[in-house]
């Protein structure tokens, strides 16, 4: 995607106090640019899912999003220890998330699920002790 | 589309065209063109706070002058409950309504005895079926511009009842037109006694095409003066009793309305960037299970606002003792209203007349600012990223987007021009 408009957003592993900066940053852009509504709604609960997941598994990582008149591509990776059983994972309610998150609210284990209720498309690329890409795609037209 | 008329002004003459302003605009809506502040009317939610921090006082907030009332006519006033704290050794409401009575006004229609009819119509709005939450108080005009503008989801959880300084004005008018019949409608005006400006932009808005029941607002600043000599030779009697309790009184301050409710889970919050804070989280769905939410764009809530003499939390201590010389028991809206009307939907006649809907101060076109964007994207790489002010943006990003949109020069950046040279 050579062509889209293309932004970049560190997300900064060491605190939950900036989770959700990109996807709120993400959701002033796509609203400047006059993106429907309802899509703006989807990706940003999706990516804040996103952002929370890196947080809480993998000390954070990068967020990049591809804009083009068609499509809405969100590109979220970590170097983290990757997802051991993806089936399992994409199940509502499992979670791997430690105690301590629990004890905050998350890791109730629905990050992976609505991230996919809340896209048009969703691939998962990850290698346990390598890392995790997602992509998040959404139609425009 | 119609031009919304604000209620903020900038004086020419003492603008001298310093950054403040535009960095602490919290929707980017500032420029400085040719050394003067200018204000995007399309963006601007009147939240202030751009006359709050001006050291030069030239932001000015509109509203009708005390002066250009004609106290001939039949004229109300509908003191907001923050007037109520800002007088020093204030014991009893009494004093307030009349020196008012003593201005010329020939009625005063507590606003905080609306707000507790509101409380009591939200209350009623809660219990019904399929209502979207949490349920999003509507009754701070900042705020309910700001989700027109900028939070196209969250419209439709804004409360539909009209807010209580206009329920107050209905009210009001009503209670003359009934007790004098004599009188012509168009000789009864209620006249507002404002904290804040934003409430101006509402009632004079063209855009929002609402029909009124305040016919005229006042700063509070304007009336306190005014008031103050008439209240230290005030006489209070029976017809200058307070008929709002302390559930009312409590609207002038955050949480005040939140609280009234009694019977939901609630978040109140206050200060413009907490606001927005808040409104981003409730869209990305991240509060769980919320019944009400209450926010208010001044702090600590209408006490705080730019036209209210008093410090804010000062005024707030005083009120919390004024509470305890009132009454507890808050007005109900059944002794307005019939009970059976009161079963199922809000009766018209109490919601907001304007229907909350998305307005985005955005392009139409998407292709053309996506376009835009990226050349925006790509120059601002090239911009030094100190957000400075000085080219008259708030910021390097901003700046890029007006370069590309033709409304700034790439020459207006001084930092850019100095490594360079």
């Amino acid at each position: 995607m050579s062509e889209a408009l293309h932004y970049h957003f560190d997300v900064d592993g060491a605190s939950f106090a900036n989770a959700g900066k990109a996807s709120v940053e993400t959701k002033k852009l796509l609203r400047q640019l006059g993106v429907p509504p309802e899509i703006i709604r989807r990706i940003s609960v999706a990516m804040y899912e996103g952002e929370i997941n890196m947080v809480i598994h993998a000390h954070g990582g990068d967020a990049d999003v591809y804009i083009t008149p068609e499509t809405i591509l969100i590109t979220l990776k970590d170097v983290g220890p990757g997802i051991r059983n993806v089936e399992e994972a994409m199940k509502e309610g499992f979670s791997t998330a430690p105690e301590n998150i629990r004890a905050l609210g998350f890791g109730a284990g629905m990050g992976l699920p609505n991230m996919k209720r809340y896209s048009d498309d969703m691939h998962i690329d990850t290698r346990v002790g390598v890392g995790t890409t997602i992509e998040l795609w959404y139609h425009l037209t | 589309m119609a031009v919304y008329t604000h209620s903020v002004s900038i004086d020419p003459e003492k603008c001298t065209g310093c950054t403040t302003c535009l960095r602490r605009c919290p929707v980017e809506a500032i420029r400085i063109r040719n050394e003067k502040a200018v204000i995007n009317a399309n963006k601007c939610i009147d939240c202030g706070e751009c006359i709050r921090v001006c050291a030069h006082n030239a932001k000015h907030a509109s509203y009708d002058k005390l002066s250009d009332l004609d106290f001939s006519k039949y004229l109300i006033a509908l003191p907001a409950p923050s007037l109520f704290g800002q007088f020093n050794h204030l014991d009893e409401a009494d004093f307030v309504i009349r020196g008012l009575l003593d201005m010329g006004f020939k009625d005063v229609y507590e606003v905080a005895k609306a707000a507790e009819y509101v409380t009591d119509l939200t209350r009623i709005y809660l219990a019904g079926e399929n209502v979207a939450r949490p349920v999003i108080s509507s009754a701070c005009p900042v705020v309910v511009r700001l989700i027109k503008l900028r939070f196209p989801t969250l419209c439709e959880q804004l409360v539909p009842i009209m807010p209580p300084y206009e329920l107050a004005g209905k009210l009001a008018r009503e209670k003359a037109l009934a007790e004098h019949p004599e009188l012509k409608p168009e000789d009864v005006k209620t006249v507002f006694i404002s904290p804040c400006p934003a409430k101006v932009s509402w009632a004079k808005s063209v855009m929002e095409g609402q029909a009124v029941y305040v016919d005229y607002i006042t700063s509070m600043n304007d009336v306190y003066m005014e008031l103050l000599g008439r209240m230290k030779h005030a006489v209070p009697g029976p017809e200058s009793a307070p008929e709002a309790g302390s559930v009312g009184l409590r609207w002038a301050t955050t949480s005040g309305e939140a609280a009234s409710l009694m019977n939901e889970g609630y978040l109140s919050a206050d200060g413009i960037d907490n606001v927005i804070k808040v409104l981003d989280d409730l869209e990305s769905g991240t509060f769980g299970n919320l019944g009400f939410v209450e926010l208010n764009a001044c702090s600590p809530g209408c006490v705080g606002g730019v036209l209210a003499p008093s410090n804010g939390y000062i005024a707030r201590l005083r009120l919390q003792s004024l509470q305890k010389t009132v009454v507890v028991k808050p007005n109900k809206i059944e002794d307005i209203e019939d009970a059976e009307r009161l079963k199922g939907d809000i009766p018209a006649e109490y919601t907001e007349a304007a229907a909350f809907t998305y307005m985005p101060d955005g392009a139409p076109n998407m292709l053309a600012m996506l376009m835009a964007m990226k050349k925006a994207e790509a120059l601002a790489e090239k911009l030094p990223n100190k957000d400075c002010g000085a080219c008259g943006s708030p910021t390097c990003k901003a700046f890029a987007l007006d370069v590309v949109n033709g409304e700034a020069e790439l020459s207006d950046c001084a930092v850019r021009s100095q490594m360079e040279g």
